[in-house]
């Protein structure tokens, strides 16, 4: 993770994006994962890695295409999305307003902070057999676990960040007489920002994690039904289609706030440069 | 070498008769200490409206401290100090603010004027920095932004301008040009200046009246009558220099 203080006036090179490799050479970086898909279906095909395994990488996408084409796919990962929706909504909701009021005001950190601190020692998973007994099996213990991942690295990060911003440029704003709205609009929020994205690629993390585990929790539909269910019947392949679905997701998700960073942080000179 | 400045740069002595220039900053005893150790001891200083002074004195002097106080940047300064008027501070960093481009640092906080934009656009246009305008501050080389940083001090139209060291980082070229800006801004808007520096050549080539701090307190005080463009050679200021080294410390023996 890196560290919390934003000291401004040095961003330099260390904070510069690279920008994807060459691409002449970018093939170069295909054959290895390319083999090992060759060697694994060569595998199966020899019958040295039985199906009830791990399936072939052929059987892979007809798995998937028939996942497809009967809806299950698409029925399981729209109830998994919706959880995710409304989890990470309320958890950034609930991360970056405490972050606020923690951050804005000395009698705010003093109220906010410690709890915080302490809660955010508890190991989340940890949390899962009190929230079933709190919330029984449906949907609110899967969501609250899901608010909790994602709350917090937003409340760490926004926190930092705002507290973080350069006191010099504090300064700047009582010489030129801003008002407090002022300082917090143009100094104390925009400084806290590249910090908060931070934030929020650990929250979008920690939540596809938090998604996962919530939804072994007896769950009765999404992607971890599906995935629990194929175990059932030894159906390897519907389980690798289910952990690639999960896959492909985390890099959605990871690639959009990349885009976020890139169009709110254009005042660095690192993302000017690239 | 150096193109003569306007005429303007050396205001004619006040008439006899006229009423004296009136202060725009006063301390009074100022005294400021930091973990037991004292820093301020009694500071007196009065500068008057349109008057640019230059305050010298060794690292730990007590300089920023009281150009800080004047700034209104120390709460626990007390009623020591009064500024009539509006200040505007550039200081040795330019502290413009990162993610606002530069003529939306000028034109923050701006208020009674009719169009902060065009105000803003304009103090850029007298530094030259008018295609800068919509640039990102880390983009500016460091002369560029102590100009704006300059800009955004006097788009204020203060009453009262505090520089702090804002010089110091800059190369010996770009120095020399921003020195004469500086002038040449001082000039147009006559605000009383107070420019702290450990340059001695460069509060001799800028101020009416140098002061040494030390010890806490104003230990030393020269008035600087040349016209202005001067040239550091000049006989004057080559006597006044060796003066003010030696106030600060510095034994001119043995070197040229």
């Amino acid at each position: 993770m890196s560290a919390p203080v934003l000291d401004l006036a040095v961003r330099g090179p260390a904070a510069r994006r690279r920008r994807p490799k060459i691409p002449g050479t970018a093939w170069k970086r295909l054959v290895s994962p390319l083999v090992i898909l060759v060697v694994w279906q060569l595998a199966s095909s020899a019958g040295i890695l039985p199906d009830r395994l791990l399936a072939a990488p052929a059987t892979l996408v007809g798995t998937a295409v028939d996942l497809i084409q009967a809806g299950t796919l698409q029925t399981a990962l729209l109830v998994s999305l919706q959880r995710v929706a409304i989890g990470f909504t309320i958890g950034a909701v609930a991360g970056v307003g405490l972050a606020l009021i923690a951050g804005l005001s000395r009698f705010g950190e003093h109220a906010v902070d410690p709890p915080m601190q302490m809660l955010r020692a508890i190991p989340l998973f940890g949390l899962i057999p009190l929230f079933i007994l709190w919330f029984g099996i449906g949907e609110t213990p899967k969501i609250a676990i899901l608010v909790l991942g994602v709350a917090f690295p937003l409340y760490l990060n926004t926190f930092a960040g705002i507290r973080g911003v350069d006191g010099k440029l504090a300064e700047v704003a009582k010489v030129q007489r801003l008002t407090r709205a002022e300082l917090i609009a143009h100094i104390v929020l925009p400084g806290a920002l590249p910090q908060t994205l931070v934030g929020l690629r650990q929250s979008l993390g920690i939540g596809w994690l938090a998604l996962i585990v919530a939804e072994q929790i007896n769950a009765d539909a999404g992607l971890g039904y599906m995935i629990n269910d194929a175990r059932e019947f030894l159906r390897t392949d519907v389980i690798v289609v289910g952990l690639v679905v999960y896959c492909v997701l985390g890099l959605i998700t990871d690639a959009l706030v990349r885009l976020l960073e890139r169009r709110a942080l254009t005042w660095r000179r690192g993302f000017l440069t690239s | 070498m150096a193109p003569r400045l306007p005429d303007i740069l050396n205001p004619p002595e006040a008439p006899p008769g006229a009423p004296p220039r009136t202060p725009v900053a006063r301390i009074e005893g100022l005294t400021r200490a930091f973990a037991g150790r004292t820093v301020l001891d009694g500071v007196d200083l009065t500068i008057a409206r349109g008057e640019f002074v230059a305050m010298l004195g060794r690292s730990g002097s007590g300089k920023s401290t009281l150009l800080r106080a004047l700034a209104g940047l120390d709460d626990d300064a007390g009623g020591g100090v009064t500024v009539d008027g509006t200040v505007a501070v550039a200081f040795q960093e330019p502290r413009l603010i990162p993610w606002r481009r530069v003529i939306a640092n000028l034109a923050l906080g701006l208020r009674g004027v009719p169009d902060p934009r065009a105000a803003a656009l304009a103090a850029l246009a007298e530094v030259g920095l008018t295609e800068r305008a919509d640039a990102w501050p880390l983009t500016l080389s460091g002369g560029e932004a102590q100009r704006a940083s300059l800009a955004r001090a006097l788009v204020r139209e203060p009453d009262l301008l505090l520089l702090d060291e804002p010089f110091s980082a800059l190369d010996a070229l770009t120095r020399i040009a921003v020195h004469r800006l500086v002038l040449d801004l001082w000039a147009r808007h006559g605000p009383g200046i107070l420019l702290v520096t450990h340059d001695v050549d460069e509060a001799l080539l800028l101020a009416d009246r140098v002061l040494v701090l030390d010890g806490g307190r104003i230990a030393h005080e020269e008035q600087v009558t040349l016209p202005r463009p001067r040239h550091r050679d000049h006989p004057e200021l080559v006597a006044l220099r060796s003066t003010l080294l030696e106030r600060l410390g510095v034994t001119l023996e043995g070197t040229t």
